[in-house]
């Protein structure tokens, strides 16, 4: 499979270690702040759930309250713990709702009080981090049970607004053929500072992750696994300013894969550079706890830029996906990393820069699950065209052993898909497997050829973008726009407010765990 | 060219009035009765939108109740081509180095250009097509002007903030763009912000501008904008529009 296009090792051995030393000072950063969200995500693994009647959560609301008298830069653990102990509290709920009324003075506890604030604290998120590991395994007996599908997987989205609406929707297409189905977000999720509580009907362009509709859906699923005897993954969104408290709620409910890339919220959403980084770390220690597999968005910026001159940056971006996510603690195997089929399909040889790029990542990431995405830029409204690009699409999936791939649609850019089009669409997958589903043991680029110069050409690319990146730092690449055309300041954007550095003695039971199960 | 006469759709025969189409019933599509039923239910659709004679080419079960159709069919009704009516563009396009000559001259300043996606809406691809300098459709976007100077606020902006912004950096022109159409959250944005534009600066408001794929050009002054594109607007038809709304050529002496 792997060496068909001569690849330097060294060259590839100088892109990894360049992408370490551009990541580790962000690292640092990481390891050095807190944000609220991984504060609430704390609180979160602990137990505590619901909201007020305003529809605000409780975590949000007792965080606030700690952030307000003690401040955040010690962790909300100690304060919290303390208040329970002391003020006897049965549990978080009882004392989120004091705390939001103002009746509850938090403070440092010191000395024996500290530790047995320490104690309390480590014992309830125990139990979060427990259920997540019982789901883990629950999804191996589950793969067990049913079967794990063959790679490449199918991936499909439902997007109706209504988890309702979503469920049978989700459970036809894993009838039909899905292997993976994502419940695609409301549009303004990303940029809430919390996360919605119960079961939504209402969403634009998608639906709400909460975590009942995460709970309503996985267990949909699982009937259908059953029924199909086939294990239907489930995949939602840790991006946004939310990240930690979403990736924590997705393995409390067995979710399977995650969309999680570390620049996604910080060009496509303008969510702060260091905020983003925090809470990213925090996020992938728990996918890499709960057997999540992370899917990371370069094909995001094959919609930005062209996807001939911004191939290299697809590339550089998965070296640092790579390296922020092992230092998480996440295995090869659940590095997902992103890439599309986005080049103008007008240009001469387009289809042979396809296959060289995505030949590329399949050997730079071997071990990866790669994610592959179908065309939507140039979709043009010509169904039949586009249909035809789609199977081309799917052709260079197979060609290449991609592991995951999105099932492009013919009215792509028209309207969300209508049952018909996401047939027709796994109809077309259906006929490329069947027909090519082992030409890619068959070929072999040649030596030196087109394919294979065009790969060499885009490693050589992104190592010099990757020297560049480390002379002059990653936040301040992201800030001159290296990626996907957008300049993005580390001093700007959403979410700059709830970053907070550590003091001496922060303390975080969940990080705790989570870096000791390493 | 005005095109006049009447015509009908061409298969391969002038005349021959022949179309084709796809869609989805929800009936099921199992036992050969079944079948039979679902391709009764099809032509009967095709007839009433006036295919006689209709044909099914395809039919196929989704599932347990639903079947997808392909027909041909050939259509009684008439064009009358003389009854067409299109919204000519009521300017010229013109190219970027006379864009720039057009704002020196008429404003003796750069032309300031706020944009935004509104309300929920996410989905800056287009107002980045418009703006960012790498444009859309082989051509640059505004910033790529020089005389253009671009303000662009990105996704999820609040009204207000829209509103102050644009008071605060003198914008000549607000850009917004509106993908989400779900519940015409696109339509319900636009006419909040318009509001808030006539509220705000009255006679002297920025001229406003919106752009979607799923907007009707024609509905400007329903939603209180002075302008509407739609999909595969290029950055130069926009900035040709606000060179002829806001820095009009001189008249020749």
């Amino acid at each position: 499979m792997t060496g068909k296009l001569d690849l330097d090792p060294a060259l590839v051995a100088q892109a990894r270690e360049l992408a370490r030393r551009a990541g580790e000072p962000v690292t640092q950063l990481a390891r050095t702040h807190t944000t609220v969200s991984v504060e609430r995500a704390v609180l979160r693994l602990a137990g505590l759930d619901g909201a007020d009647e305003d529809g605000m959560p409780w975590v949000n609301r007792l965080a606030d309250a700690v952030r307000e008298t003690t401040g955040l830069e010690h962790g909300v653990a100690l304060p919290v713990w303390d208040a329970m102990l002391t003020g006897g509290y049965p549990d978080l709920r009882t004392l989120a709702v004091d705390a939001a009324a103002g009746l509850v003075k938090f403070r440092l506890p010191a000395g024996h009080e500290g530790d047995a604030a320490i104690q309390a604290a480590a014992r309830s998120v125990r139990k979060g981090i427990s259920r997540i590991d019982a789901q883990r395994a629950e999804r191996d007996r589950m793969l067990v049970q049913t079967s794990n599908p063959p790679m490449p997987w199918i991936y499909l989205i439902v997007a109706t607004g209504d988890i309702y609406e979503d469920i049978p929707q989700a459970q036809a297409a894993a009838r039909e053929g899905a292997d993976i189905i994502a419940v695609i977000r409301s549009t303004g999720q990303s940029l809430l500072d919390y996360v919605p509580e119960g079961a939504t009907r209402e969403g634009y362009a998608g639906t709400y992750a909460t975590q009942e509709n995460f709970r309503l859906m996985r267990a949909a699923l699982d009937d259908t696994s059953r029924e199909l005897g086939r294990y239907i993954r489930l995949t939602n969104y840790a991006s946004g300013l939310c990240m930690p408290e979403i990736a924590s709620l997705a393995g409390l409910e067995r979710l399977d894969m995650m969309l999680n890339d570390c620049m996604y919220g910080i060009i496509f959403r303008d969510i702060n550079p260091v905020r983003t980084f925090i809470d990213q770390r925090f996020s992938r220690q728990v996918h890499a706890r709960a057997g999540i597999v992370i899917n990371t968005g370069e094909d995001n910026y094959l919609t930005t830029a062209d996807a001939v001159d911004a191939a290299h940056t697809v590339v550089v971006s998965q070296l640092l996906n790579e390296y922020f996510g092992r230092e998480a603690g996440l295995a090869d195997a659940q590095l997902g990393l992103g890439h599309a089929f986005e080049i103008n399909p007008d240009i001469p040889d387009s289809f042979l820069l396809e296959l060289a790029h995505a030949q590329l990542v399949r050997e730079l990431f071997p071990d990866a699950p790669l994610k592959y995405m179908p065309p939507t830029k140039h979709m043009t409204g010509n169904v039949f065209a586009g249909y035809l690009l789609d199977a081309f699409f799917n052709l260079c999936g197979v060609m290449t052993d991609q592991s995951i791939l999105l099932i492009g649609m013919m009215t792509e850019g028209i309207h969300t898909p209508f049952l018909s089009d996401r047939d027709l669409a796994l109809e077309n997958v259906r006929y490329v497997r069947r027909a090519a589903g082992r030409l890619g043991q068959e070929f072999r680029p040649e030596p030196d050829g087109f394919v294979a110069r065009r790969a060499g050409q885009v490693l050589g690319e992104s190592v010099d973008l990757l020297r560049k990146i480390g002379s002059q730092g990653l936040l301040n690449a992201i800030a001159e726009g290296t990626f996907g055309v957008t300049k993005r300041p580390a001093d700007g954007g959403r979410g700059l407010d709830g970053v907070v550095e550590r003091a001496e003695g922060y303390y975080n039971p969940a990080s705790e765990i989570l870096e000791a199960s390493r | 060219m005005s095109l006049t006469g009447v015509v009908r759709p061409y298969g391969d025969t002038t005349g021959d009035g022949r179309v084709q189409l796809s869609f989805t019933l929800p009936v099921p599509f199992g036992d050969e009765t079944q079948r039979a039923r679902a391709e009764g239910a099809a032509l009967q659709l095709a007839a009433k939108m006036g295919l006689d004679p209709a044909m099914v080419v395809h039919a196929k079960g989704m599932g347990p109740d639903f079947t997808f159709f392909i027909v041909y069919g050939r259509v009684s009704h008439l064009v009358d081509l003389s009854a067409v009516t299109v919204a000519e563009r009521e300017f010229p396009v013109l190219p970027a180095a006379e864009v720039n000559l057009r704002i020196r001259s008429a404003l003796g300043r750069k032309l300031v250009v706020v944009g935004a996606c509104i309300g929920t809406d996410a989905h800056t691809v287009g107002i980045d097509a418009i703006l960012n300098v790498k444009g859309h459709a082989g051509e640059k976007g505004l910033e790529y002007y020089r005389e253009i100077r671009v303000v662009n606020m990105g996704a999820q902006v609040g009204v207000a903030d829209l509103v102050a912004r644009a008071a605060a950096e003198h914008a000549d022109a607000v850009l917004v763009s509106q993908v989400v159409t779900q519940r015409d959250a696109h339509l319900t944005n636009t006419r909040e912000m318009s509001a808030a534009f006539h509220a705000g600066f009255g006679p002297q408001r920025p001229l406003l501008v919106v752009g979607g794929p799923r907007f009707d050009a024609s509905a400007a002054p329903d939603l209180g904008v002075d302008k509407i594109f739609g999909r595969g607007t290029t950055p130069g038809e926009v900035a040709s529009y606000l060179v002829h709304a806001l820095a009009p050529a001189k008249e020749a002496a």
